[in-house]
Order: structure tokens, then C-alpha cells, then sequence
């Protein structure tokens, strides 16, 4: 795209921000293909990583373009990439709040909204196994996720329960 | 967050001062490990009495709606409607300012300190955890939509996932191609 990292970073991210649907989980592949594929601003264990660090950490999830950012370019990125991510999405929500009254009920409104469910249903499915390709190198790694996903779907255990666990079982040098 | 601050007993909805908008989208913020959604409804209809929860569940619909993360457009659906756009800006800064602190601060621990094994390690573990967490998500958000007897839905979702993760095709594109055909499918089908 560009030299500039930052022009990279605000470009690719201002775009995912409007097809994200689905929000920070249906846009895991997209910066996965971008961030270490495309770009090569890091390697496939520094996005995995880097997802990890979202998930435990406070507030949204799309954070993760904070920590992308960060790497490529230090505060300037990080904030130059959270921006973007949020922008588009913000203007956007700012505007179509003003008008929703008057479309709320409309039927292309109502057929919009039920037709992005499965879109964003495959993309999450996407996020996971890409994901699983970065996280699961061995056996022990596939059984936990294995396992979290087993207790995830069955009970409503706070997850950072699962991630204290699955840190415990990592630093135990299983993985 | 004290008792003075209960809200009268009344059904009455409340128009918070800008300062408390963003108190309030500050402590959803921080309470909100694994979707900040369930805080928000708590703190907006039942502690602060802002909304009543249809009007919750509506301006949810419309954050949910929209591309992009959902509470982020909810605190700026939320913050518009109560105070234009000063109100979004300050429910949006406190949705974000304080992971944004906290995130930052990781960020520069995990460049100096990322290459230590130990740290490799627990990270890996979080990762494989976290990754069967979403695919528990995944399977929630399946479950409804693959019980109805078999129509579009399910084979949308099925190629979305083929060409994102299989064939890594770019998600602007996929999306193009896949989003108006499945809306067309919604539209016929209803």
C-alpha cells in the first residue's frame, strides 16, 4: 500500500472497521491475513499473542488493533490504528442513530439485519480455526482448546477463569 | 455508586449529566471481561435507571446493526441520545480510554519482555483457551441458526468460513459478494 506504516495501518484498518460484522471476533482472519501474511509486520506466535493479551485485558476485544499498532509503530501506531478501527464504526453509529425511528421497522432494515447473522456466524468460525492453526502446535494445546469449548458452550463460567487456567497449564510446559 | 445515589423508586427515566456518562461507560469498561453488554444493561436500566430495557434492547438492536464492535456503537448510540455529540465523544472516551491506558501499558511489558519462555508459555496457553472459548460462541450462534430445517442461512455461513479461512480470501471481498446475497435470501424468505 505504502511505505508509511502509519498510512498502512489507519488504511487497512478504517476498512475492516465497515465489513467487520460481528465486531473484534469476526475480524480476527482479516488482520491475521494482513498483520503477518500480507504486511509481515509479525509473526504468526506475536498475533497469537497479541490476541491472547486482548482477551485478558479490560474493554473491548477489538483492543487487539491497539497492540498490532503498537508493534508496527510504537505509540503512534497504537493509536493511529485504534483510531481507524473505531472511527468509521463511531461516525457511522453517530449518524444512523439519528435516523433509526424512521427505518427501524422497515422490512429492508429487518432483512439486512437477519442476513448479516450467518455472514458474521462463518467469520467468527474463521477466526477460530485460524486461530486453532496458530494455537494448537501439539496435542496438549488441542485439548484445552478442546476442553474450553466443551465448558464454554455448556455452563456460563466467567472466562477468565479458562484463561487463568489455560496460562497455569501453559507456563507448566505442556504446550 | 453510593446509596445517595439510588435511583427514586419511580418508573421515571433519568437524563445523566455528561460527567456521569462517562463514569459510567469507564466502569462498564473495566467490569467488562468476556462482553461488556451484561454490565452495561445492568448499570443503564436497573442501577441508573437511564432506559427502560425496551429501550435498551432497541438501541442494542441498532448497535448490533452496524459494523464494527457493538458496544463501542452502543456507547455512541447511547451517548448521542443523551447528549448529542459531546455526549457520544465522552461515552466513547470512557468506554475505551481506560483498556486503551492499560493495553498500552502491556504493550510496551510484552516488547521488552515477550521473548522470555515462561511468558511464551502462559501466553500459548491463554491463546488455546481463549480459541476454544470462540468456538463455544461459534456453536451458540449455530445452534438456532442450523435447527431450522435446512435452507440458506447455514450454506452462507458455511461459504463465509470457506473463504475467509480456507481459501484467505481478503473480507472485504467475501463480504461484497456474500452480504447482499444472503440479504436477498432474508428479504424473499420472510
Amino acid at each position: 500500500m505504502n511505505d508509511n506504516p502509519l498510512i498502512s495501518l489507519a488504511g487497512y484498518f478504517a476498512l475492516l472497521s465497515l465489513f467487520a460484522v460481528g465486531g473484534a471476533n469476526a475480524a480476527i482472519p482479516e488482520m491475521h491475513r494482513i498483520a503477518v501474511e500480507v504486511m509481515h509486520w509479525m509473526s504468526d506466535r506475536q498475533f497469537a499473542d497479541s490476541f491472547a493479551i486482548s482477551q485478558v485485558s479490560p474493554g473491548p476485544n477489538i483492543i487487539i488493533v491497539t497492540l498490532i499498532g503498537y508493534h508496527v509503530a510504537g505509540l503512534a501506531g497504537a493509536a493511529v490504528a485504534t483510531a481507524a478501527m473505531c472511527g468509521p464504526t463511531c461516525v457511522l453509529a453517530f449518524l444512523v442513530a439519528r435516523t433509526w425511528d424512521r427505518f427501524k421497522a422497515a422490512r429492508w432494515r429487518i432483512a439486512i439485519q437477519a442476513g448479516l447473522v450467518p455472514v458474521s456466524l462463518g467469520l467468527i468460525a474463521a477466526s477460530a480455526f485460524v486461530l486453532a492453526r496458530s494455537a494448537d502446535h501439539n496435542i496438549y494445546a488441542a485439548a484445552i482448546t478442546a476442553m474450553t469449548a466443551i465448558v464454554g458452550f455448556a455452563t456460563r463460567i466467567n472466562p477468565l477463569w479458562i484463561f487463568a487456567v489455560g496460562g497455569v497449564l501453559g507456563l507448566s510446559g505442556w504446550l | 455508586m453510593s446509596a445517595s445515589t439510588a435511583p427514586p423508586p419511580s418508573s421515571t427515566v433519568i437524563r445523566p449529566k455528561l460527567s456521569e456518562l462517562f463514569r459510567a461507560f469507564v466502569i462498564v469498561s473495566i467490569s467488562g471481561f468476556g462482553g461488556a453488554l451484561p454490565w452495561a444493561r445492568r448499570m443503564i436500566v436497573e442501577q441508573r435507571r437511564w432506559m427502560t430495557a425496551e429501550e435498551f434492547n432497541e438501541a442494542f438492536a441498532l448497535s448490533q446493526f452496524l459494523p464494527g464492535p457493538n458496544v463501542v456503537n452502543f456507547s455512541v448510540v447511547f451517548g448521542s441520545r443523551f447528549g448529542g455529540a459531546p455526549g457520544a465523544a465522552v461515552a466513547f472516551a470512557g468506554l475505551m480510554g481506560p483498556p486503551l491506558i492499560i493495553v498500552t501499558i502491556l504493550a510496551v511489558l510484552y516488547a521488552r519482555f515477550g521473548d522470555i519462555e515462561a511468558l511464551g508459555r502462559i501466553l500459548a496457553g491463554i491463546t488455546a483457551a481463549a480459541t476454544g472459548l470462540l468456538i463455544a460462541v461459534v456453536a451458540k450462534m449455530a445452534t438456532p441458526l442450523f435447527r431450522k430445517r435446512w435452507d440458506w442461512a447455514p450454506l452462507i455461513a458455511i461459504a463465509a468460513f470457506v473463504g475467509v479461512a480456507i481459501m484467505q480470501w481478503p473480507l472485504p471481498l467475501v463480504f461484497v459478494v456474500l452480504a447482499p446475497v444472503s440479504v436477498a435470501c432474508a428479504w424473499v424468505t420472510r
